[in-house]
């Protein structure tokens, strides 16, 4: 299969589709799980089905700006997940858990 | 409006939402990685479809090489890959399926229009390092340079909060539901 005869076949309102329901279920899982490790995984969900989007619109364009792009915002998730990690490490070794509802002990 | 979406768009969506629920669903932590990191494998695929070819390398050793190997070792250093978070109420998970659908129901709706408006421009080579290289040397060449000074600073913010302190205040006693 000719990889250019997608463009002949799948439409940009389908890839639109596939990104909302990914996001969605990103979405669902921040709201819903309470476990620190898994909210930032549904982050990196949320991200990559921003980064699907961005793709597609890039390539159905004929304009590389949009991979550009994605590629910066690899790059914001990968230093997000470093920190985010590290600080859920320092929360672990104060309170042995990583849930985030245990977390409204905080003074600010 | 499905049949006539060519076969391996179709498996490779289907895998991709299946395997991103068993993600949220997914009770052991670990099990979660894995399927997120296959997801990202489908997610790989789909660049491929979509003739990025230098993203689905990226994608690849970025996401499913460095942030998830780093999210398993966080994982099993912790030792959390058991069952141990609590389950919330189900009045947790109606709100946040209601939010999360009507979230998908509104931006669907209004990326209807969307759709059509896009003109169909494909250009033979885009997705090649050559094509982003002068893309990204050239106009986005100051944005690459701060990328840099934001890593540098997660670095640092990483290792400064990674760093084991001496007298350390602790919330919690040990033995309070600790495991180690």
């Amino acid at each position: 299969m000719n990889l250019l005869s997608i463009f002949n076949q799948v439409e940009i309102s389908h890839y639109i589709y596939l990104s909302t329901v990914l996001f969605s279920i990103g979405l669902f899982g921040v709201l819903f799980r309470r476990n620190a490790i898994i909210l930032l995984m549904c982050i990196e969900l949320m991200l990559n089905a921003v980064n699907l989007l961005f793709t597609a619109f890039s390539t159905y364009m004929g304009d590389a700006d949009g991979q550009i792009f994605v590629f910066f915002i690899m790059v914001v998730a990968a230093a997000e997940a470093a920190v985010g990690l590290a600080i859920l490490v320092l929360v672990y070794r104060n309170t042995r858990k990583t849930d985030v509802s245990f977390l409204d002990q905080l003074k600010g | 409006m499905f049949q006539n979406l060519p076969i391996p768009f179709l498996i490779l969506s289907f895998l991709t939402i299946l395997s991103s629920l068993y993600v949220v669903t997914s009770k052991n932590p670990v099990h979660s990685v894995l399927a997120l990191i296959f997801t990202f494998f489908t997610i790989s695929a789909h660049y491929v479809l979509l003739n990025a070819q230098f993203l689905a390398v990226v994608n690849l050793i970025v996401y499913a090489g460095a942030i998830m190997v780093l999210f398993l070792f966080v994982l099993m250093l912790l030792n959390l890959s058991k069952e141990t978070e609590p389950v919330k109420s189900n009045w947790w998970g109606i709100a946040a399926a209601i939010t999360a659908g009507s979230m998908l129901l509104i931006v669907t709706a209004a990326f209807q229009v969307t759709g059509e408006a896009v003109a169909k421009n494909p250009v033979e080579g885009i997705g090649l390092v050559k094509a982003l290289g002068k893309v990204l040397f050239t106009r986005f060449v100051v944005p690459f340079e701060l990328t840099g000074i934001l890593f540098l600073a997660a670095m640092v913010g990483a290792v400064l909060l990674g760093k084991r302190e001496k007298n350390n205040a602790v919330l919690i006693p040990k033995e309070e539901g600790g495991n180690s």
